[in-house]
């Protein structure tokens, strides 16, 4: 059995609830206590069937509010796997919860609401799965009772979104039909549907295949503590522990040490559980070099002829996640894989307009929720991969000094001296005048 | 090649990151051992994070007085098989030193665990707390981050909670701030016996079905002891029970349950249809968002 992490991103009334619950009352993963504490809750406000999307009411806030305002996690497995949901809300006012839903997931279910077809959110849901990288998107067109199990809306929608995510970094995209109140293709497929003949969502979850979305070429392993029993038993050991993040590590490979660039080679591979001959992402490992050199916290571990870039300056898309907006000239701490640095925004280059995806080139700030592109420069070196390449090596969050918070997280497009070549996909030129709806050409 | 990944590996896995980030960051951490299933996974967790070296922190226990023999036993006992330090914390004194009180008529001391805890955090100057808790144990932990900061007051801000984005946590705290840690966020109770039978961890007995004297109070099998004498209606009744958490004896219920291995229960959990803490924990019904309020007051 293995493990897949999905988000979900829906508006609100579009029905993301009510599928979550039916996924977990479904697939069993509900228990009855539970159950009985929506029902009662359901009856309590007076409706006439149990409404499902109780299920997924977290803190007080939000059941005195009626909205999803925080990322969720939920649970579920089947025989064939154990499943991670990180539920987001889909308004533009939560896109930093968004953003982190996504940052972890495999997968991302995109709901449409049938009668309403694609809207700005739909796109805006895709938009940030593709920036944050996840391989596989799932297009829920929901609500498909409500217009007559209608063949003709549904490839009307598929079409339109299909053309429009064409612009996207987005390799895989499932179109479904479901009805998330009457489990329409949610479980099982559905009687109502018979044009349809692909997969029911949880048969697309449950199968659709991941092993491959792991990055096992370019070896990244950024030691994160190093392991010094300091024993007599153990007199001379320096194990370096860490997590791979990318790339298979053999033993007995020639190494290079970042940002020393030292070389030497793997002695061995350890776990608790014994020696490894070889190791890939994601496992936790201890790996022991034939050489005694000085290395740290912060250092990484990669082969000779395939290194990140050792820079101090990057151009990356960054979210912004504080009520105090990113400026030029602003200082953060930067944490990227196990090293912390202190950074300066050099440029901000533009702000996304994540709804219609112009970038605004005359935007001074990234306020809350604001996504834009930045030019960064660092107190000292990082070990950095673009984003593409490698989640692990390629994102980044940023810290306020002063209150200490999580203020942005980033995606490196890349790493060294700003150049102008570097495409993020999908969005279009724009001054950022409010009507301007110019489509950029086919990249 | 592609390689088979389970999906224990890959939650093992982001438990030791978690593990090793806190004691790469922080410099006062400690671990929480309650006895409990949760806490015996964790410290496996750290074994295989820091071993063949010492932990790079002390354990706490915090002992409300209300325990389980066969649970104290354990714990010792484990404690010295990995040669670890052990500190107890005990309700017992805090309600001595007047720290707490214990409410008439309710023998659960659940709720006065958050002083003894908070005041032993202070004392020792730990700046962050591993604990055991999972995101599928409640609604209110469903939305609480892997590193939780609480403030000089040990209270949780659900409101305030910091994003927490890929495997980069934020372990930036100020001076009498502390972090709580919860490197088994992500696994389910179903995950932690699976984990627990594959690694062939011992725990304590009472998990395993035995015979005892229990009766029925609030809907539960509660075990006579003497913190908690049956009251005159309450019947005593020799049952095969085991229990599915381990807490504080007077509010811990007991499930009439014949699994005597572990295979029983990974069975027996699979077809559960009663959440772990709906079963067993008396303190957790009371109103629809008694956990959210004692997270709030810095409870585990
Ligand atoms: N007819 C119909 N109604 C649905 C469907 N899915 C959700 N709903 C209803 O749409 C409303 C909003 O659903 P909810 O799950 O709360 O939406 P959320 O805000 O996206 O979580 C509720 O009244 C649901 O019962 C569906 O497939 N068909």
């Amino acid at each position: 059995m293995d493990l897949l992490r999905f988000s979900t991103a829906g508006s609100v009334d579009d029905g993301k609830s009510t599928l979550i619950g039916r996924l977990l009352f479904d697939s069993k993963g509900i228990f009855e206590d539970q159950y009985a504490a929506i029902e009662k809750t359901s009856r309590r406000r007076g409706y006439t069937q149990v409404d499902l999307a109780l299920l997924t009411d977290g803190l007080r806030a939000e059941r005195e509010q009626g909205i999803t305002i925080d990322v969720a996690y939920r649970y579920f497995a089947t025989p064939r796997r154990k499943f991670i949901i990180a539920d987001t809300p889909g308004h533009v006012q939560y896109t930093r919860n968004m953003v982190t839903g996504s940052s972890t997931a495999d997968l991302a279910i995109v709901l449409v609401d049938a009668r309403k077809g694609v809207l700005e959110q739909s796109r805006r849901h895709a938009f940030i799965a593709s920036l944050l990288g996840i391989p596989h998107l799932v297009v829920a067109i929901n609500k498909m009772d409500l217009v007559a199990y209608s063949e003709e809306v549904y490839e009307r929608i598929q079409t339109e979104f299909a053309e429009w995510a064409a612009k996207l970094d987005v390799h895989d995209i499932q179109f479904i039909p479901i009805s998330a109140l009457h489990g329409d293709n949610v479980v099982t497929r559905s009687i109502s549907m018979p044009w349809y003949q692909g997969p029911s969502l949880l048969y697309h979850l449950e199968h659709v295949y991941i092993a491959s979305d792991r990055n096992l070429i370019d070896a990244r392993f950024p030691v994160q503590w190093v392991i010094r029993p300091q024993t007599d038993e153990h007199h001379d050991y320096r194990g370096y522990a860490g997590q791979i993040a990318a790339g298979v590590f053999r033993k007995g490979d020639e190494v290079t040490v970042l940002p020393s660039g030292r070389r030497t080679r793997i002695k061995r591979i350890e776990t608790f559980d014994g020696e490894v001959e070889t190791a890939g992402p994601p496992l936790s490992v201890s790996i022991l070099l034939e050489d005694e050199l000085d290395i740290s916290r912060g250092d990484m571990i990669c082969r000779p002829h395939n290194q990140p870039t050792v820079a101090t300056e990057l151009d990356a898309m960054v979210c912004w996640m504080a009520d105090a907006p990113l400026r030029e000239g602003g200082r953060y701490l930067l944490k990227h894989t196990t090293r912390t640095v202190k950074a300066v925004v050099e440029d901000l280059r533009y702000r996304i307009d994540v709804n219609s995806l112009h970038r605004e080139q005359d935007a001074t700030e990234l306020g809350l929720n604001a996504i834009g592109r930045v030019l960064l420069r660092t107190s000292g070196p990082l070990l950095l991969d673009e984003y593409d390449l490698s989640r692990t090596t390629g994102g980044f969050i940023l810290i306020d000094e002063t209150t200490l918070d999580t203020v942005g997280a980033g995606m490196v497009l890349q790493a060294g001296p700003p150049q102008q070549t570097v495409e993020d996909p999908g969005t279009t030129e724009s001054a950022g005048e409010a009507g301007d709806h110019t489509e950029r050409a086919a990249a | 090649m592609p390689y088979e990944l389970t999906h224990l590996d890959a939650l093992e896995s982001e438990a030791i990151h978690i593990m090793r980030e806190v004691a790469a960051e922080f410099e006062r951490p400690v671990l929480l051992f309650s006895g409990g299933k949760d806490s015996i996974v964790l410290l496996r967790l750290a074994e295989k994070a820091f071993r063949p070296a010492r932990f790079p922190f002390p354990i706490m226990h915090i002992d409300t007085g209300h325990n389980f023999p066969e649970v104290l036993e354990f714990r010792d006992r484990r404690v010295a098989e990995l040669g670890e330090r052990l500190i107890v914390a005990s309700v017992q004194e805090s309600i001595d030193k007047g720290r707490v009180r214990e409410e008439p008529g309710n023998p659960s001391r659940n709720r006065l665990q958050t002083t003894t805890l908070l005041d032993a955090i202070l004392e020792h100057q730990f700046d962050s707390v591993f604990g055991g808790a999972r995101r599928d144990e409640e609604k209110a932990r469903a939305k609480e981050r892997v590193f939780s900061l609480r403030d000089e007051f040990g209270q949780w801000e659900p409101k305030a909670q910091r994003p927490e984005l890929w495997s980069l946590y934020n372990g930036k705290i100020r001076r009498g701030q502390h972090m709580r840690v919860f490197p088994i966020s992500n696994w389910t109770e179903m995950d932690v016996w699976q984990y627990i039978e594959r690694e062939n961890l011992e725990v304590p007995s009472i998990y395993f079905a035995h015979e005892r004297d229990v009766f029925r109070r609030d809907g539960m099998w509660l075990s006579t002891s003497e913190f908690l004498p049956n009251g005159p209606d309450e019947a005593v009744e020799r049952m095969v029970v085991r229990y599915r958490t381990v807490g504080d004896m007077t509010c811990t219920g007991a499930v009439s349950s014949p699994a005597a291995n572990f295979a029983d229960i990974i069975l027996e959990v699979a077809a559960a249809r009663i959440t772990e803490r709906g079963a067993t924990r008396a303190d957790d019904a009371f109103s629809e968002t008694s956990m959210e309020d004692r997270k709030r007051e810095g409870y585990f």
